[in-house]
């Protein structure tokens, strides 16, 4: 892995000061999302890839490692490498629709 | 500061759009053939697009001094009848030497199907037979990493492709290191939902350096910000990046790609 340490021009307080604010914001819309969602109605999204790829990839931004967002586009993407049979459509769901808790990605 | 925007669908887009573009610096714009949100349901609807592309909307951008050029193909969106997609594929030579066409694009894979990569496979042939520049669009979200790399090896398998005459467009931080390793141009697509911010072009920009590389907004019928680019500008500004980097990576990057077709004189 390539070290990428320094490649911003701003110091690590001038990132606090620009960024913080902004990215506090998304922090809490994520929480109300997941809040929302366990205060929905009828209906199961916990087996839903999107929750559980959501949720593992929350832990990525935690681990410790660097390179989050790579890897978390690599944890919401098809870990296969053939062509499907046909297009089915034409639109995206944001995760793999086979994506299990848990896979070695 | 004056901008190239390479990769934007005007014929989406109002008048005031042009003028909110112009007084942001915006100099040229490069329009790929794409969807229209719906199917066509015939060849001939292609054949007006491309005089669309061709005739009217040069001087649209005219009125506001902004230099207007395009790419032509099928997109990868209305590719999974090959059938009706080599139909189209036939009406493209015959604008190919229109004065605003710079090569064939946006070409690429959408669900990564076997049908698509056929239809991709034959309009990378159309341009290799004709010498022209390519613009590949990639798929989105979780089809992005599988489609980057098929059509990477599809580029390769013709082999009379030279890496350097194509751009591989709305790279993210998972692709644009194959991209970038394997010769060709990557492009950073900049939408207010769903795929590259600024701040985030602008850190890749930091991590993998301003060669071989360009931002565009992509606008378009959708939820999109035409003036994307010049917002990347004042982000790179923000965090003290020189003015020689800026203007590499929002005008001479896409000049010197864009330059090698004899046609574009920006």
């Amino acid at each position: 892995m390539i070290d990428r340490k320094g490649t911003c021009p701003m110091t690590a307080p001038q990132v606090l000061d620009a960024y913080y604010m902004e990215h506090r914001a998304k922090l809490l819309d994520i929480a109300a999302y997941l809040d929302r969602l366990d205060r929905a109605q009828a209906g199961e999204a916990v087996a839903d890839p999107r929750t559980i790829a959501l949720r593992e990839a929350i832990g990525l931004l935690i681990d410790g490692q660097d390179e989050r967002v790579r890897r978390v586009l690599e944890l919401l993407s098809d870990p296969t490498d053939e062509p499907i049979a046909k297009a089915g459509g034409k639109g995206a769901m944001g995760v793999w629709p086979g994506y299990m808790e848990g896979v070695v990605r | 500061m004056r901008y190239i925007d390479p990769h934007i669908h005007m014929v989406s887009r109002t008048t005031d759009d042009y003028q909110r573009m112009a007084e942001a610096g915006c100099v040229a714009v490069t329009e790929p053939a794409f969807w229209a949100g719906f199917d066509r349901s015939s060849p001939q609807g292609f054949f007006d697009y491309f005089r669309q592309l061709t005739d009217f909307e040069p001087k649209r951008a005219a009125a506001y001094g902004i230099a207007h050029y395009c790419w032509l193909c099928i997109n990868p969106k209305e590719a999974e009848d090959p059938v009706f997609a080599r139909e189209v594929i036939k009406l493209i030579p015959q604008f190919l030497d229109r004065p605003n066409v710079l090569g064939i694009g946006e070409i690429g894979l959408n669900k990564n199907s076997r049908n698509e990569l056929t239809v991709l496979e034959e309009q990378i042939g159309l341009a290799a037979e004709h010498g022209q520049l390519i613009l590949v669009h990639t798929p989105h979200l979780e089809d992005k990493r599988k489609g980057t790399r098929l059509t990477l090896d599809a580029l390769k398998r013709n082999g009379n492709i030279d890496p350097g005459r194509v751009l591989i467009d709305h790279v993210e931080e998972h692709t644009v290191g194959m991209v970038l390793d394997e010769g060709f141009w990557a492009g950073m697509t900049l939408y207010p939902n769903s795929k590259c911010t600024p701040q985030r072009a602008v850190d890749i920009i930091e991590m993998y350096g301003s060669e071989r590389l360009w931002v565009n907004s992509a606008g378009d019928w959708g939820h999109s910000d035409p003036l994307a680019v010049p917002k990347t500008i004042l982000e790179m500004r923000r965090r003290g990046h020189s003015a020689a980097t800026i203007e590499r990576i929002t005008f001479g990057n896409p000049q010197a790609f864009l330059g090698q077709s004899p046609r574009f004189a920006v």
